[in-house]
């Protein structure tokens, strides 16, 4: 250029987080640049798409979400190998759904039961996912994190009410932990502020900010994103230099408009291709705000979004 | 970036006389730096200062209209590299292509879902902006006969392509009047074109091989007297265009580099053949920094998701979405119909309002004021709680307005109808579904 490219002086760089026992593990993080600005630093690991399996039958999905999955719905770990087998999941997120005291209320042995299954059914590391009740979670994770000490996972959600009894957990059994905050800076810092004062090591929190779907305040949890790897990069925020995991499919694939068919929204088009690009460009606009890990449900989105990730990185499809 | 107020004082006429409501210079250049004045208030500044402080005053990034009448579209203009720095303002338009090698069928069946997919969306209208015309044949007389199509078939704004001046000319013949974006100057044609632009008012778009060309390009241009540029890097992979747009927005706030200090067009139509790969790209792009997005195709599925992007990314992230508070009467409601209360962020009003149209069950909608919150963070923020719905609920009037006494509420906010009765006294608080979509079932289930 006969102009010098004005650059961005990073002093931060995201710690490397290991998720997963060896030889099935994965690095994410180590950022010293922003998302995807390769000509003033380095992203040593291309960021991961987990893909989602649900401890329950999915009572409530669009036909377009739950058509690859049919066969293989009502059994977690034949549903995970299916994804790692057929659909090469890099991860796989179990979400304990009917954990939920608001829907089926599956007692915390089953889901043991049930992430154990999982666990032995894949090569590839687990995300174990809580309903997301307070009081629930802190029952359940809890529980898993004990019995399933041999794994290695990655537990979330963390929030601030339940970190000193999962973050001791997590503490006790070397699992890695994702601490959730809604939608905020300050509160994210707070809560790895609070871990670290417990005592778990830096090397296991990863960031989970909550997130909404694409057109369902998407734009909030977007510029947060930004805000935290802005402060972690630029800032020298010590307690924001942590990979982001963003739980995005369950979000997407309950809006409306992956539910409508062609004829109730002939302006639309087509379900299946209008669900896959809301997840997809969901998942990438979080990437390009931030986000280490995806989880995500579509094989379809998965895939587009894998090329788009390798394009930005500049290695082609 | 912008002159400090010593830099202007310095540019100023220094004698104090006062005529611009100010007692001295440096009062008045102060102002004029923090933008509380304006320039025209000082009779005494010469010319050539007027030309500095403009310049210097001028947006980093020159603000470029494109069409004509209602469907004019301004693009550039923006001054942050991060929307939560300020705002982004101006969103990228979007661009169909039709060319003179396509059946007419084909040409058709685009302009066709150029112009009917529209989507309502929190009050504002969603859709696709500019047809970009392409001559592929060379042939004048084909290239003629598809501007005159698309010009009046739509009001949309135009892009004319093709690199050939005598081409273009012909096209600009047809909707010069139009003021189409012309498609493009590069180092073999810059004369012609620039000609030809300055003959029919144009804004003109610069495509180089690298930016260092097109820097070098639009440097020629402006001193030939040419401001309504428009950059294309010439970058067709995605890494290369991501960077490029990247420069060229830091180039231009940062640094304030003139030569690139206009909006960029990025054509996902030239990066691959597939539909929804090539609109996953064009997300990329109005997340960094794209002035216009040219796509092959229109499809229900591919133009939603992306006009969905385009709103996230470009709405003001300072101030959430309002709407006023107070009493929605939806479908002539009596004083037997329903009564629902919701929050006043506009996304959540747009969608319940709509549903509720959608039941053909006439009923009342409260909206609480909850600064723009939706129901759920309202409620964590202590803003949809059982006593403010309450007291919103009394003072409204509603309760003169019906001869029932049920209100319904959220199914996310559950948790406040036991505060919500105490408040109320005598009504009956019913929690409604979750989900607005089962608001129609629940409705026509629902009686006094
Ligand atoms: C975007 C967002 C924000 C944005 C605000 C956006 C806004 N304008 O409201 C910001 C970043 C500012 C924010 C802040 C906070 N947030 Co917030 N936020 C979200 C997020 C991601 C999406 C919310 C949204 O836009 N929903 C879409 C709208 C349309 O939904 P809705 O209003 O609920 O309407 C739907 C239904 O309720 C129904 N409905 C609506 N009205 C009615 C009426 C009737 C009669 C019926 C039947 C149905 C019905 O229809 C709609 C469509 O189905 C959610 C998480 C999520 N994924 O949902 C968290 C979430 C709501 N936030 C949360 C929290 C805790 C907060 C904070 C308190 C955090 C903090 N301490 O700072 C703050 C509070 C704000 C403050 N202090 O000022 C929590 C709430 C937890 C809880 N269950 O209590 C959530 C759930 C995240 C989480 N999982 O922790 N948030
Ligand atoms: S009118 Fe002009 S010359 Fe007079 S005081 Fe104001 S700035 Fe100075």
């Amino acid at each position: 250029m006969s102009f010098e490219i004005p650059t961005i002086s990073y002093n931060g760089v995201i710690r490397q987080i290991t998720v997963g026992k060896e030889p099935n593990c994965v690095t994410v993080g180590g950022e010293s640049c922003y998302p995807f600005y390769l000509f003033e630093g380095a992203m040593p690991h291309l960021p991961r798409i987990a893909m989602e399996v649900y401890d329950a039958p999915p009572e409530d999905w669009p036909q377009a979400a739950l058509e690859p999955f049919a066969d293989v719905v009502h059994d977690p770990a034949a549903w995970a190998q299916k994804c790692v087998g057929s659909y090469g999941a890099e991860m796989i997120a179990l979400q304990l759904a009917s954990t939920d005291p608001n829907a089926q209320d599956t007692p915390a042995e089953k889901a043991v039961e049930v992430t154990k299954k999982v666990a032995a059914a894949i090569n590839v590391p687990l995300i174990v996912w809580g309903s997301g009740n307070l009081e629930k979670d802190k029952e359940v994770l809890r529980m898993i994190s004990e019995r399933c000490a041999e794994e290695t996972l990655l537990l979330g959600p963390v929030e601030e009410g339940s970190y000193k009894a999962l973050g001791a957990a997590s503490l006790a059994y070397q699992h890695t932990i994702a601490a959730s905050t809604p939608i905020d800076v300050n509160l994210a810092k707070q809560l790895n502020i609070l871990l670290g004062n417990l005592g778990v090591p830096d090397d296991r929190i990863i960031i989970d900010p909550t997130v909404g779907a694409l057109g369902y305040g998407l734009e909030f949890c977007y510029s947060v994103m930004e805000r935290d790897r802005m402060a972690a990069l630029t800032q020298e925020d010590e307690r924001l230099q942590f990979p982001i995991v963003c739980n995005l499919g369950k979000e997407v694939w309950k809006i409306k408009e992956t539910r409508l068919s062609e004829e109730e929204a002939p302006l639309l088009g087509d379900p299946l291709k209008r669900g896959v690009l809301l997840e997809a460009m969901t998942a990438l606009l979080f990437l390009l705000a931030g986000g280490d890990i995806v989880i995500m449900r579509h094989p379809d989105a998965i895939q587009l979004v894998r090329g788009l990730m390798n394009e930005l990185m500049g290695e082609g499809v | 970036m912008a002159l400090t107020g010593i830099q202007i004082y310095k540019l100023l006429p220094k004698t104090n006389c006062g005529e611009c409501g100010v007692p001295t210079c440096l009062a008045f250049a102060m102002n004029l730096a923090a933008g509380k004045a304006e320039l025209s208030a000082c009779p005494y500044v010469t010319e050539d200062a007027k030309a500095e402080l403009t310049e210097a005053s001028a947006p980093p990034i020159r603000v470029v209209e494109i069409g004509a009448g209602t469907k004019k579209l301004k693009i550039g203009g923006e001054t942050v590299l991060f929307r939560h720095e300020k705002t982004f303002v101006n969103a990228p338009g979007i661009a169909v292509l039709v060319t003179d090698e396509m059946g007419n069928e084909e040409v058709a069946g685009r302009i066709d879902r150029f112009k009917r997919l529209e989507y309502e969306r929190i009050g504002l209208t969603l859709r696709a902006d500019l047809v970009a015309i392409k001559s592929v044949s060379g042939d004048a007389g084909r290239f003629e006969a598809l501007i005159s199509k698309a010009k009046n078939e739509t009001d949309a704004g135009i892009i004319l392509m093709t690199e050939d001046p005598c081409v273009m000319e012909t096209g600009l013949k047809v909707c010069g009047d139009r003021r189409p974006l012309i498609y493009a100057a590069t180092r073999e044609n810059i004369e012609g074109m620039a000609t030809l632009t300055k003959k029919y008012k144009c804004p003109l778009v610069v495509k180089g091989k690298d930016l260092d060309e097109v820097a070098e390009l639009t440097k020629k241009l402006t001193d030939d007297g040419l401001k309504d540029l428009v950059i294309d890097s010439g970058a067709r992979s995605i890494r290369n265009a991501f960077e490029d747009q990247i420069v060229v927005r830091r180039g231009a706030i940062q640094k304030k580099y003139r030569p690139l200090g206009f909006p960029t067009i990025v054509l996902p139509c030239e990066m691959t053949d597939d539909l929804m790969q090539e609109t996953l790209i064009a997300s990329v792009f109005v997340a960094k920094y794209g002035g216009i997005i040219l796509l092959s195709d229109l499809q229900g599925h591919s133009l939603f998701p992306l006009l969905l992007a385009r709103m996230n990314i470009y709405t003001d992230p300072q101030r959430p979405m309002a709407t006023s508070p107070g009493i929605y009467e939806i479908g002539g409601p009596n004083e037997d119909s329903p009564v629902l209360v919701t929050c006043n962020f506009s996304l959540t009003y747009f969608i319940v309002s709509g549903e509720i149209e959608a039941s053909r069950v006439p009923a009342w909608l409260l909206v609480a004021d909850t600064e723009g919150l939706s129901v759920l963070t309202a409620w964590a923020a202590g803003k949809f709680v059982g006593d403010a719905v309450g007291i919103s609920l009394k003072k409204c009037g509603i309760m003169e307005k019906v001869r029932h006494k049920k209100v319904i509420i959220p199914g996310y906010a559950a948790a406040i109808s036991g505060d919500l009765e105490e408040e109320l006294g005598d009504w009956e608080v019913m929690v409604g579904p979750r989900d607005a979509a089962h608001i129609p079932a629940y409705l026509k289930e629902w009686s006094a």
